[in-house]
């Protein structure tokens, strides 16, 4: 196992699925977080969602693969897909490069904003990168 | 992966991918490195400059003494007798009925000695193959598993050959490809062999286990930037790019090597264990052949996905994207009646998606 520090950014909240989200206004941005990234490995291809579809918490809403593991993506609250990072399509390597930034993969319309809260803080996921690291 | 959770072996240069911070994986009861920071990084450098491989898992059985020849004669589905000393040649172990028991390389290393290089996951059962049929023949040879005592190291790539001459003794010439020399790298002893499984250029070096590390060590200082250590994560994608087949996915006891389109490296007529049975086969035409495919878009198609046909079904059995090819590729096993550019499809999680069939390699260098 690579020992390196995963960037955890404080101002998102996390998944045990190693999703990140980041309250932008009223919507909340999701993608896959540094860990996620670092152990897929190089990302070839993105499914994306379409715009629209209602989603509940824990829904598989996308898939990444990389050359060497697939993984779906799962839902971090209930809303509705807003917002598609369509691009990713074409540069897949983003999801890589740049996780917590031009990485992200939808926008979500969440049905309650604070469900937010309920989600694990940076401290919390450090924590649970860890105890999975260590193994 | 491994079997029954028993520990997990380490070859000698262990603690170096640990150290340089490798993501180890088991493999065939291995601890190996997958890679060391990214998997396309690492293939593109053996594509364009040189990787250096830890294949060290892989296993070493020498058939010595009188009759060792003949027994390799029998086992090996490529000639052994036109092979001259320093010679290699790449072929199979097959059962009665065709099927493959391993793929493995031979090599010519004396008047009544032969080295077999063969797969991690087989040595056991090659040996107890070989045993097998060294009874059945009345062999008196002796057949000696010197995989632990031996390491392997790959260095491939068009600047690996470079990279190695800096190291051979003043008058050293190298190796024909196909071929192998016991020369010195620095004062390190090594059997070096022009081949590899990667498409590129390139040696597999051997050496005793105790002095893996220095070799390691001394071909990472001579490298320097051009030469970049290498997973087995960039070694899949690199053959399967070449398309060279993987024992457990194309190869295996119910596959033998006309299905798998390894004609080339049957010599009928010499006499070795499945003949028969592959001569019928080549003669009938197999039902099923290993194809090329290429995808349209950049899912990839992995192991056990089914192939549909308009002749019928197939199974995917190595998919992955071809980072020097950049596209979605795989092999599998497809009706025999297909042809090259073929439209069929691949069932991905439920969804069919086109693609065409291909002659294969996927890559093949440009020879300089």
């Amino acid at each position: 196992m690579a020992d390196r520090e995963y960037e955890i950014p404080d101002d998102c909240q996390f998944t045990e699925s190693d999703e990140w989200v980041r309250v932008d206004g009223t919507l909340v941005r999701v993608g896959i977080t540094d860990y996620a990234q670092s152990e897929l490995n190089d990302i070839v291809f993105v499914e994306l969602p379409e715009a629209g579809r209602q989603l509940e918490k824990g829904d598989a809403f996308g898939v990444v693969e990389s050359v060497k593991a697939v993984s779906d993506l799962l839902a971090p609250l209930t809303g509705e897909i807003a917002e598609v990072h369509g691009r990713l399509s074409e540069h897949p390597e983003w999801l890589n490069e740049d996780p917590y930034g031009r990485g992200w993969i939808i926008a979500i319309n969440p049905e309650d904003l604070e469900a937010v809260d309920g989600l694990m803080s940076a401290v919390e996921y450090r924590a649970h990168v860890k105890a999975r690291a260590g193994k | 992966m491994t079997e029954s959770g028993a520990p997990l072996a380490r070859t000698p240069l262990w603690s170096r991918h640990r150290d340089a911070g490798a993501r180890l994986v088991p493999f065939a009861g291995w601890e190996m490195p997958v890679t060391y920071s990214s998997i396309l990084d690492e293939h593109r450098a053996v594509r364009s400059s040189a990787g250096l491989f830890d294949v060290s898992h892989m296993g070493e059985i020498r058939l010595r003494g009188a009759g060792a020849l003949e027994l390799a004669q029998a086992l090996f589905s490529n000639d052994v007798a036109g092979a001259e000393l320093g010679r290699v040649r790449y072929g199979l172990l097959c059962l009665e009925s065709g099927g493959a028991v391993d793929d493995v390389t031979l090599y010519r290393t004396g008047s009544s000695d032969v080295l077999f290089c063969v797969n991690a996951s087989n040595i056991a059962a090659d040996r107890d193959w070989m045993h097998e049929v060294r009874a059945r023949t009345k062999s008196r040879c002796e057949i000696v598993d010197e995989s632990e005592a031996t390491a392997l190291l790959a260095i491939q790539g068009p600047a690996a050959l470079e990279i190695v001459a800096k190291l051979a003794p003043t008058g050293f010439v190298r190796p024909r490809l196909w071929h192998f020399a016991d020369t010195k790298l620095g004062s390190l002893p090594v059997r070096l062999s022009r081949t590899g499984y990667t498409g590129e250029d390139g040696y597999e070096v051997f050496i005793d286990a105790a002095r893996a590390g220095a070799l390691w060590d001394l071909l990472r200082d001579a490298g320097g930037e051009r030469l970049t250590p290498a997973g087995l994560g960039a070694r899949d994608t690199l053959r399967t790019e070449a398309a060279y087949p993987l024992y457990g996915h194309e190869l295996d006891r119910e596959h033998d090597p006309i299905e798998a389109g390894l004609e080339r490296f049957v010599a009928f007529g010499k006499g070795f264990t499945g003949e028969a049975a592959l001569r019928a086969r080549a003669d009938a035409g197999p039902a099923r052949r290993l194809i090329g495919l290429v995808l349209e878009g950049r899912q990839v198609a992995r192991p056990g996905f089914k192939i549909a046909s308009p002749f019928g079904d197939g199974i995917v059995t190595s998919g992955t994207y071809g980072p020097t090819v950049d596209r979605s590729i795989a092999l599998g096993y497809a009706p025999a009646r297909l042809r090259a550019g073929a439209r069929l499809h691949v069932e991905i999680r439920g969804k069919l998606l086109p693609c065409e069939a291909v002659a294969t390699p996927f890559y093949r260098r440009k020879r300089g």
